[in-house]
């Protein structure tokens, strides 16, 4: 597991039944390209997270698939539609197998 | 300063590599869109790619993609040592096909976005980013 890795993310506390959500996902990551030298000269292995989802009550939100041209700490904003009350369940995939996840609940206003 | 004969076919070469390479890496690009695409054409509208003109820091550009009623899309910067970026993959519980990330860019490029469409159909957007210093660690 990659150290530090800390997820934050950012969804209203409250929400109408079917309105629009907004949700910013940031996670502490250093996304290692596999581009990169060190000062032998020799490349630094590739280390990232390649899949992030985000799911609400069972349902799929977004899914997506990251390359190693996603930056550091990788930041994703998207929009949510939230039927009802519930849980959103936030997951990352790290290329080491390891997997990272936070839940945030959501009430109706 | 003077060039040995061997030093100066090195240098020719080293510049020919350097004029085939562009084409090379925007083939990998058109390879990917290919694969997502399945060869079907590509339409002007229907998404949308929103990036900044001048990126001082290659290393986090931010981008956003938009594309009403699309299940995927699909970023690409062609310039890039491997051009894949992200594919977004919308599912039903999403209120609008968009997403904001930052994105990593190696050089002054164009950064593509191909979605699909509700209809199956494939469009695709384009946008020039110039980038001051790359974001691949050189």
């Amino acid at each position: 597991m990659a150290s530090g890795v800390k997820p934050r993310v950012k969804v209203p506390k409250k929400a109408a039944a079917g309105e629009a959500v907004t949700i910013k996902t940031l996670i502490s990551h250093k996304m290692e390209s596999g581009q990169r030298k060190d000062k032998e000269g020799n490349a630094i292995p590739r280390s990232i997270i390649n899949r992030f989802t985000c799911e609400f009550n069972g349902t799929m939100v977004i899914d997506v698939t990251m390359e190693p041209a996603i930056s550091t700490n990788p930041y994703m904003e998207f929009e949510a539609t939230v039927p009802e009350a519930g849980d959103f369940k936030f997951t990352w995939y790290d290329d080491d197998g390891s997997v990272y996840d936070t839940s945030k609940s959501i009430k109706m206003a | 300063m003077e060039f040995s004969r061997r030093e100066t076919l090195a240098m020719g070469l080293g510049a020919a590599v350097l004029t085939v390479l562009p084409f090379r890496v925007n083939a990998a690009a058109e390879d990917m869109i290919a694969e997502f695409t399945g060869g079907a054409d590509l339409s002007d509208s229907g998404v949308e790619l929103t990036a900044p003109e001048i990126a001082e820091n290659g290393n986090t550009v931010p981008i956003s993609v938009s594309a009403p009623g699309a299940t995927a899309i699909m970023v690409l910067a062609t310039g890039n040592p491997t051009p894949g970026v992200a594919t977004f993959n919308f599912g039903p519980g999403a209120a609008s096909q968009s997403a904001s990330t930052r994105i990593r860019l190696a050089g002054t490029q164009d950064v593509v976005a191909v979605a699909k469409l509700a209809d199956g159909s494939f469009a695709k957007a384009s946008a020039a980013v110039k980038v001051t210093i790359g974001g691949c660690g050189g």
